[in-house]
């Protein structure tokens, strides 16, 4: 008597699930095979809320080895009866239970291992130590910046390695004539523009830094330094506005310039002219490139117009936000925001053979019809390059 | 025969000085410090003159004391302890107009140094990253500090092309900041909570207040006349610098900002101006090759130097998340203990993760001693 007893909730410890009244077939044949089990009436506790008849149930199985006979009999009897009269089952004890207490601490540190491993890899405690001196750096302002506001670390660790798998796996980008990025040295990549969003910027980005090892500068338009969040995405990214000055100022640097002429003409062309270049502005991007005696580098997007197709404007709307156009894409305000989702097209990057511009003598930039012949040639390359890619291509998406 | 050097604007903490250390160069005999108000500290051998810039009594001081050196140093940012824009701008452009005519007026003259700000290049979203003096502001100031400092340069300009004898030099210098400097930068920094714009990450480039005293100096000694760019090297972007200072901040979109700015104000809790808004926006670079090249001049102190020097004298507010993360490194030796080694060779490997296990073993060591 000494022993507190556990009261059991649920089926009572009645085998199987059944109603709750009879047990189910299988459940019986478990039961007669093994029988009701015997105990001593002594660890029922009389004054439970079951009332003394199930205690003279128990007592008569008590008295002898039971057969399954009286077994089925005994169930057959109790089920009209009442719910209280189940063939009784050992009453559990607090010695014959587990230690409670949960998940082990040694078990805890053990998934924890394995998860980091599985983060991490083999190296883990390594890898952690680092992503821990890492946020450290950022937390306490440890970083350098350059005078553009370009950050490297975050650039390589953050975007680069979110663009990656958008470039490989939904894009399927495939590079072509990478060799034609100098390997040093100041550069002007200069790029079709397309897709209603500029994600063919952030596409070509992460495309140089894994091929070529070198990190493309953006030159973004107004607007991109305008907006909150974007402009400082941007800024922490390598791009600078597109002006003279800081075009300038970076090819000197020995930078790696991106520049995407067409603008905003670009990219809010409608599907309809898909691939035809728009107007390269006013040349700015060569007088720069002839100022500073770095090549131009031609680049050809394929695939870019597609991922967005844009189908009408809202001119109206744009005016009053301030914005060049408000997109209408076949998805797009229909099954807003599943509409951002850009349609998995197929890229192709070609950048075309560099053009030199070291041999025009001092005054070559300011010569505007030098400029236009410049700017003329870049773009037919462009275009030509583009047509080429085209007749090439499968379909859109393959 | 040395130099004889008048000193406007010796009143307020720049000017006493940079007065009392041109007073300790041997290049110079005298010093003679000119204010509306008498200077509230030490000035040494300055000898102190009370005139207003603002009427032609500083012509008589010009003459009589035979100077032969100007520095123009008492243009001030905001109306704060002046007593309002009106008098501010008054102070500003009419005493400079008056000293300028006086300077006109003075044979012996020979040298002008005007002490001008980078604030002339105004602060926006179209602004180019680095400044060189030939470049304009994308607009023109239409208030306040930046359309005074504009009007100045003008009317400087107009006296070189007046004087031609007179060399002239303007130093552009970037926002001041030292332990001692009290600025709209300054007290903007010192706030227990940060309030910074939503969105924007303003690049910021300063000039340690020691190097504003060498660059006065130097440009008094040296013969070099022209428009420079002054400011220390590195760009620290807003959020780094913060974060630097173990400031807490607070995110509010740009009106906000403006609004907590001006309550501070009227609160005299900070020294917040109008245009202030636009640079911790945006920010300002300058270019200073042309100091380097041409007036010869190299700032002691980086821009993140400087912050880590005017970070001495502030009580950390914030840095909890910092602390947490040391806590977290020290009491996991056996994550970073056992697996030096692997740690070092992938170091080898690739340079880049070298710089944070020096790092955190330097703060460690500074933690412990």
């Amino acid at each position: 008597m000494g022993d507190a007893e556990i009261i059991p909730i649920g089926t009572r410890g009645r085998p199987g699930r059944g109603t709750g009244k009879q047990p189910s077939s299988a459940a019986r044949d478990l039961a007669g095979g093994k029988g009701p089990v015997a105990r001593p009436a002594t660890r029922r506790t009389p004054g439970t809320g079951e009332a003394g008849e199930p205690v003279e149930e128990t007592v008569a199985p008590d008295a002898g080895p039971p057969s399954q006979d009286t077994a089925q009999a005994a169930t057959h009897a109790t089920s009209g009866e009442s719910r209280a009269e189940t063939p009784p089952r050992p009453a559990a004890r607090t010695r014959d239970r587990h230690p409670r207490g949960g998940i082990p601490a040694a078990d805890l540190m053990a998934a924890f291992q394995v998860a980091a491993r599985e983060v991490f890899g083999e190296e883990w405690e390594v890898q952690l130590a680092r992503f821990l001196a890492f946020l450290r750096r950022r937390v306490t302002g440890d970083y350098a910046v350059d005078e553009y506001g370009f950050d490297q670390e975050v650039t390589q660790r953050f975007f680069m390695a979110a663009l990656r798998p958008i470039a490989q796996k939904w894009f399927r980008i495939e590079v072509r004539g990478i060799e034609n990025i100098p390997t040093d040295g100041g550069a002007l990549v200069v790029s079709n523009h397309s897709g209603t969003v500029p994600v063919d910027g952030l596409m070509t980005m992460v495309s140089i830094h894994d091929h070529a090892g070198r990190f493309l500068r953006p030159l973004g338009a107004d607007l991109v330094f305008k907006m909150p969040i974007v402009s400082t995405m941007a800024r922490k990214g390598g791009a600078t506005l597109a002006c003279n000055e800081d075009a300038e100022r970076m090819l000197r640097g020995g930078e790696l310039v991106g520049v995407w002429p067409e603008g905003f003409k670009g990219i809010g062309k409608p599907y309809a002219e898909r691939y035809k270049l728009q107007r390269f502005g006013r040349g700015g991007f060569v007088s720069a490139a002839i100022r500073t005696g770095v090549p131009i580098v031609p680049l050809s997007v394929v695939g870019a117009e597609e991922i967005y197709p844009l189908v009408g404007n809202i001119p109206s709307l744009a005016r009053l936000l301030g914005v060049p156009y408000i997109p209408i894409t076949p998805t797009f305000p229909l099954l807003g925001p599943l509409g951002l989702v850009p349609l998995p097209s197929k890229w192709l990057l070609e950048f075309g053979e560099p053009i030199r511009t070291d041999e025009y003598d001092e005054g070559a930039a300011d010569d505007p019809m030098l400029v236009f012949n410049v700017t003329d040639q870049v773009r037919e390359t462009i275009q030509q390059k583009l047509y080429t890619l085209l007749m090439e291509r499968e379909s859109v998406f393959r | 025969m040395g130099k004889v050097v008048l000193v406007t604007g010796v009143s307020r903490d720049l000017g006493r000085k940079f007065a009392r250390t041109l007073a300790a160069d041997p290049e110079v005999d005298r010093v003679i410090g000119v204010d509306v108000v008498p200077p509230r500290g030490d000035i040494g051998a300055v000898s102190f003159v009370r005139a207003d810039i603002r009427n032609p009594v500083i012509a008589k001081v010009i003459a009589k004391e035979d100077v032969d050196t100007v520095v123009h140093m008492s243009v001030i940012a905001t109306p704060g302890t002046a007593g309002g824009r009106n008098t501010m701008k008054e102070l500003n452009v009419i005493g400079t107009m008056q000293l300028l005519a006086a300077c006109q007026r003075a044979a012996s003259l020979q040298h002008l140094v005007v002490k001008s700000t980078t604030t002339v290049y105004g602060a926006s979203s179209r602004d180019p990253a680095m400044f060189t003096e030939d470049m304009q502001p994308r607009r023109a100031p239409r208030s306040g500090y930046a359309k005074d400092v504009a009007e100045i340069e003008g009317y400087v300009r107009g006296f070189a092309r007046r004087r031609p004898d007179v060399r002239v030099t303007t130093l552009r210098c970037a926002n001041v900041l030292g332990p001692a400097v009290v600025s709209p930068l300054t007290s903007y920094l010192r706030l227990p909570v940060v309030p910074t714009v939503l969105g924007y990450d303003a690049r910021l480039q300063v000039l340690h207040e020691r190097d504003l005293y060498g660059v006065l100096q130097h440009a008094v000694r040296a013969d070099v006349a022209g428009t420079f760019n002054v400011a220390g090297d590195g760009i620290l972007m807003l959020s780094q610098a913060l974060r630097r200072l173990q400031r807490p901040t607070v995110s509010m979109p740009g009106f906000a900002v403006g609004r907590v700015g001006n309550l501070l104000r009227q609160a005299r809790v900070a020294d917040f101006s109008p245009e202030q808004l636009g640079f911790l926006t945006y920010g300002r670079g300058v270019d200073t090759t042309r100091m380097r090249a041409e007036l010869g001049f190299e700032p002691t102190m980086t821009t993140a130097e400087t912050f880590a020097d005017f970070a001495t004298t502030l009580t950390p507010t914030g840095g909890r998340t910092e602390r947490v993360l040391a806590g977290l490194a020290q009491a996991l030796p056996e994550v970073e203990g056992p697996a030096p080694a692997p740690l070092d060779a992938a170091g080898d490997a690739q340079p880049a993760p070298r710089r944070p296990r020096a790092v955190a073993a330097a703060r460690e060591g500074a933690d412990h001693g």
